[in-house]
């Protein structure tokens, strides 16, 4: 059976190692999409619209084809259409330079009638409102689930808590917006470096929508700049972006902006859930009624987790899609988790109150995952969590200090849709080649490890060759925290079989049976006579004109799913001004088998700070009178910045030695962690997120 | 009098944009006109450029680039797109445009040993300045202490953003040797990472402030 071995023999598998395109990121070799220049390459841009919804009436063109220097105009709305968010494409423009491309877009000529609009979530339910799609009262048809006995429940309830919490929408905020670069080599062929976090996925839907066979769209993702989970289809500009290219016969470069980035390139969900919940008077939850919504936009996919990770023997929920005119949503890094654990640990504590017990004795009663029952109590330990408040808000002085504790679950166990070769070459060249991409998790570093761990070589010896549809051998999309354990088990599979061809080779050299050859450091050797040995290179060598080519499998022994995590949080909060600050933070994450502990410590990492966005900073502002976004840039659409980042513990907690992914998890506890943390301090819940100042001083202002 | 006239009597564009407001829209709710896109069914807005160019040398980690650029041309501009006259790229695209706007330090380079947003420079107002971007932190094949601390720390994750921690980095120690945690924080304030890789940026410069 496939196993990674046992951890004492495992020279480079789960050790620290740096990244293999380290040199390259921090000399700014580095190409990413937005960094390639073609030869004679043009610039695109595309006009969207500024109102939320409209009919376009006219469009004319024909200043912007007559503008010096631009090269191809063309329409991406039809008249008579409607325009149903601001963001949405109206035209598009290649010229020769970015500055000439933006003059063009500003003297098309657009005549629109407008129509009534909804912006926010409110305004699409209020009475009377304008229905913007064929929902009554812009609302999906609830879908609803029912378990036990909701009304038995509650009658067993000694306590119960009525709450609503809600989560704003937030944007993925990539720093490398989306974007590619076309390249047609002839009609039938073209190449396109594409910003994603699919590049098999990005070559089958622009050859579908260009009409050409697979084989002849080439994706190409060397780097790439942030996805977390809104870079898996070309979308409207990569389709551009081609069409423009092929009228020009030229490259052509189109990036969106950052505001587009903002209003059309994906968002996560809002949500809204008024919840009453109740527990035993021996601190069981017995049970759980939810009534929630959410926004995605024009269109669906505002889901969201509730109950979370906690066992509820009686559950009742319904939960509906609100239909607003804004772009639409889509995955963000463990979609419907982190919000729906805000709500869960929010109200965990606040049922624990009411039955006067520690927050974490109440979870440890209602939690049935041993891995995370472990966490708990190494948590609880970094943060030392018994010199917590034992009553809110207790603290004196105007800077209150607090802790709380938040969880998460996440699955990662991959799936077979990877093909990869690993080659041995007789100059002791190796290869490890497929169709992945690596979106700043490290994958690229990962397949390294595993074939130098298998070859007894170093991650350098390995020429790891990703991110390129050109050799044919597709990988899954990197989303759902699945392609370290997708890729993983089939670059093993592939290095092992590679191995043993060599070692069929070298067994009549070293007049030995094959299975009693062993890989040493650089060497491969007899086991019952270590005398007998050849380097590497004398190994390889004996290939001659041969190249060892192996493909892999997916061996499902190599990989698991399923992850628990637990978060600590320790805040100060000032009364005064009601900022949050996070002192300290304790991520233990469940990561399985860590091929790389340090890229696995970056991912916690930045999960966390993701998470210290999503619960202090992130909000899409939409203006109701207008229907805008009012935040669309980087200014006043806050993400974490140094001054916001606390201690931060990541621990790497093993559980087994099986590959599992970890790129979603982390960002997942944060959320009620740091909101408990705010409660224990200033004895003042806040159920909306994100906890700002002004938030925080009202709450302190309607206690006293 | 004609509105093109009228426009230049007050050589803003405010007039225009008016104007903008009552040809450009038909609107059937009450909406600041302001915000609808379109504009005159004139070619004004080329004219309203009034685009002159002018041809400038700049000094770009110690090579001298001859470059025609526009008034409006930025500096980050001419490193990423600029062509020089002798019709090659520039091509210096370690700086990033990330938010355009001087919010995120991604087009961070120094120009006289300080840290500057690209993005926000002219190029003509970069004339007769020592400009060093990424590219030219490194002293040929050997690492600067900064970048091999970044790739030790594991300071990066997709990337994107790492040319300009390391440029603001390089900034921060050129004027502090030993800086607290609290400056370095306050140092690099002026970047934006989207990964989260903050923590070990700062265990990356206190490494390297040891080592320097």
């Amino acid at each position: 059976m496939a196993s990674w071995g046992e951890a004492s023999q495992s020279r480079l598998i789960g050790k620290r190692i740096v990244r293999l395109s380290g040199k390259e990121k921090v000399t700014g070799e580095a190409k990413y999409t937005y960094d390639i220049n073609r030869p004679g390459m043009l610039y695109g841009r595309i006009l969207r619209a500024e109102v939320p919804h409209a009919t376009v009436t006219e469009i004319d063109l024909t200043d912007a084809e007559e503008m010096p220097g631009v090269q191809a105009v063309i329409p991406l709305i039809e008249v008579g259409r409607k325009i149903r968010y601001q963001g949405q494409e109206i035209a598009a423009v290649a010229a020769e330079t970015d500055d000439i491309a933006k003059d063009a877009l500003r003297v098309i000529y657009l005549e629109l009638e407008e129509l009534p609009f909804v912006a926010t979530e409110a305004d699409a339910m209020a009475e009377g409102a304008p229905q913007i799609r064929d929902w009554e009262g812009n609302r999906s048809n609830p879908s609803k689930g029912e378990q036990g006995d909701i009304e038995a429940g509650f009658a067993e309830a000694a306590v119960t808590v009525e709450a609503t919490y809600h989560t704003p929408v937030q944007t993925h905020v990539c720093l490398e917006t989306h974007g590619h670069v076309v390249e047609w080599a002839d009609e039938q062929n073209l190449t396109v470096w594409a910003s994603t976090q699919a590049v098999f996925g990005v070559r089958n839907d622009l050859a579908r929508r260009l009409e050409l066979p697979a084989n002849q769209v080439r994706v190409i993702t060397e780097h790439m700049g942030g996805g977390f989970g809104s870079k898996f289809s070309p979308g409207v500009e990569g389709l551009t972006a081609a069409q423009l290219s092929r009228m020009t016969e030229r490259p052509v470069k189109l990036m969106l902006t950052r505001k587009a980035e903002h209003l059309v390139a994906g968002n996560r969900p809002s949500m809204t859930q008024h919840v009453k919940a109740g527990a035993t008077r021996d601190g069981r939850l017995i049970a759980y009624d939810m009534r929630g919504y959410g926004t995605g936009g024009t269109g669906g996919g505002a889901g969201f987790t509730g109950p979370y990770v906690y066992h509820v023997p009686n559950i009742r929920t319904e939960r509906t899609n609100i239909a607003v005119n804004a772009g639409s949503q889509r995955a963000m890094r463990a979609p419907g988790h982190p919000q729906g654990a805000f709500a869960m640990d929010s109200l965990m504590d606040e049922l624990a109150e009411q039955l006067g017990m520690n927050p974490l004795e109440f979870r440890r009663l209602n939690d049935e995952s041993e891995v995370r029952q472990a966490q708990y109590t190494l948590g609880a330990q970094e943060i030392g969590w018994h010199k917590r408040n034992s009553v809110a808000g207790s603290g004196t002085g105007i800077k209150k200090r607090g802790m709380g504790v938040g969880s998460g679950q996440w699955g990662g166990g991959g799936g077979a849709n990877t093909q990869a070769r690993v080659n041995i070459n007789a100059d002791g060249t190796v290869e490890a080649i497929t169709g992945t991409q690596d979106i700043g998790t490290g994958i690229r570093t990962a397949i390294a490890i595993i074939v130098a761990e298998e070859f007894g070589l170093t991650t350098e010896d390995i020429i790891v060759k990703i991110g390129d549809s050109a050799p044919g051998l597709p990988s899954g999309g990197s989303g759902g925290s699945q392609t370290t354990a997708s890729v993983a088990p089939v670059i093993k599979t592939a290095a092992a079989k590679a191995k043993q061809k060599l070692f069929e080779h070298v067994a009549p050299l070293l007049q030995a049976p094959i299975d009693d050859l062993r890989i040493g450091t650089g060497t491969i050797y007899v086991a019952s006579d270590r005398t007998k040995t050849v380097t590497w290179h004398q190994a390889t060598g004996l290939l001659g004109q041969e190249t060892i080519s192996e493909g892999g499998e997916w061996d499902r022994e190599l990989r698991q799913g399923g992850v628990a995590g637990t978060q600590f949080a320790e805040v100060e909060v000032d009364t005064q001004t009601g900022h949050v600050k996070i002192l300290k933070i304790v991520a233990v994450q469940d990561c399985g088998l860590a091929i790389n502990r340090l890229t696995t410590e970056s991912q916690i990492n930045g999960g966390v700070i993701m998470g210290i966005g999503q619960t202090l900073l992130e909000e899409r502002i939409m203006d109701p009178m207008t229907g805008r976004m009012l935040n669309a840039n980087l200014e006043d659409y806050k993400v974490p910045g140094t001054y916001e980042i606390p201690e931060i513990k990541s621990i790497v907690f093993d559980t087994h030695r099986k590959v599992t992914g970890v790129g979603e998890p982390p960002c997942i506890p944060t959320l009620g962690a740091i909101a408990n943390a705010v409660y224990n301090a200033i004895g003042v819940r806040i159920r909306e997120l994100p906890i700002t100042p002004d938030k925080v001083l009202n709450a302190l202002a309607e206690k006293a | 009098m004609s509105d093109k006239d009228k426009k230049q009597d007050t050589n803003i564009s405010r007039r225009s944009f008016i104007k903008g407001v009552g040809t450009g829209t038909v609107a059937a709710t009450v909406v600041p006109a302001a915000i609808l896109v379109g504009n005159e069914k004139t070619a004004e807005a080329q004219t309203d450029q009034a685009i002159s160019k002018a041809e400038i040398q700049l000094n770009i980690n110690d090579t001298v680039y001859e470059i025609e650029v526009e008034a409006r041309t930025t500096l980050l501009t001419v490193l990423r797109d600029g062509i020089d006259t002798g019709g090659n790229n520039v091509d210096l695209t370690g700086a990033k445009l990330i938010c355009d706007r001087g919010e995120c330090g991604g087009c961070t380079v120094l120009v006289d040993g300080k840290a500057v947003y690209a993005c926000m420079m002219l190029a003509m107002d970069a004339q007769g300045k020592q400009i060093t971007t990424v590219e030219g932190i490194a002293n040929g094949d050997n690492l600067h202490p900064i970048q091999e601390a970044f790739v030790k720390h594991d300071a990066m994750m997709c990337g994107f953003c790492t040319p300009g921690f390391i440029v603001s980095s390089v900034a921060l120690l050129n004027e502090n040797r030993k800086p607290t945690l609290t400056e370095i924080k306050e140092g690099l304030s002026g970047n934006t990472c989207r990964c989260g890789t903050y923590p070990f940026i700062f265990d990356a410069v206190e490494t390297a402030s040891e080592k320097m």
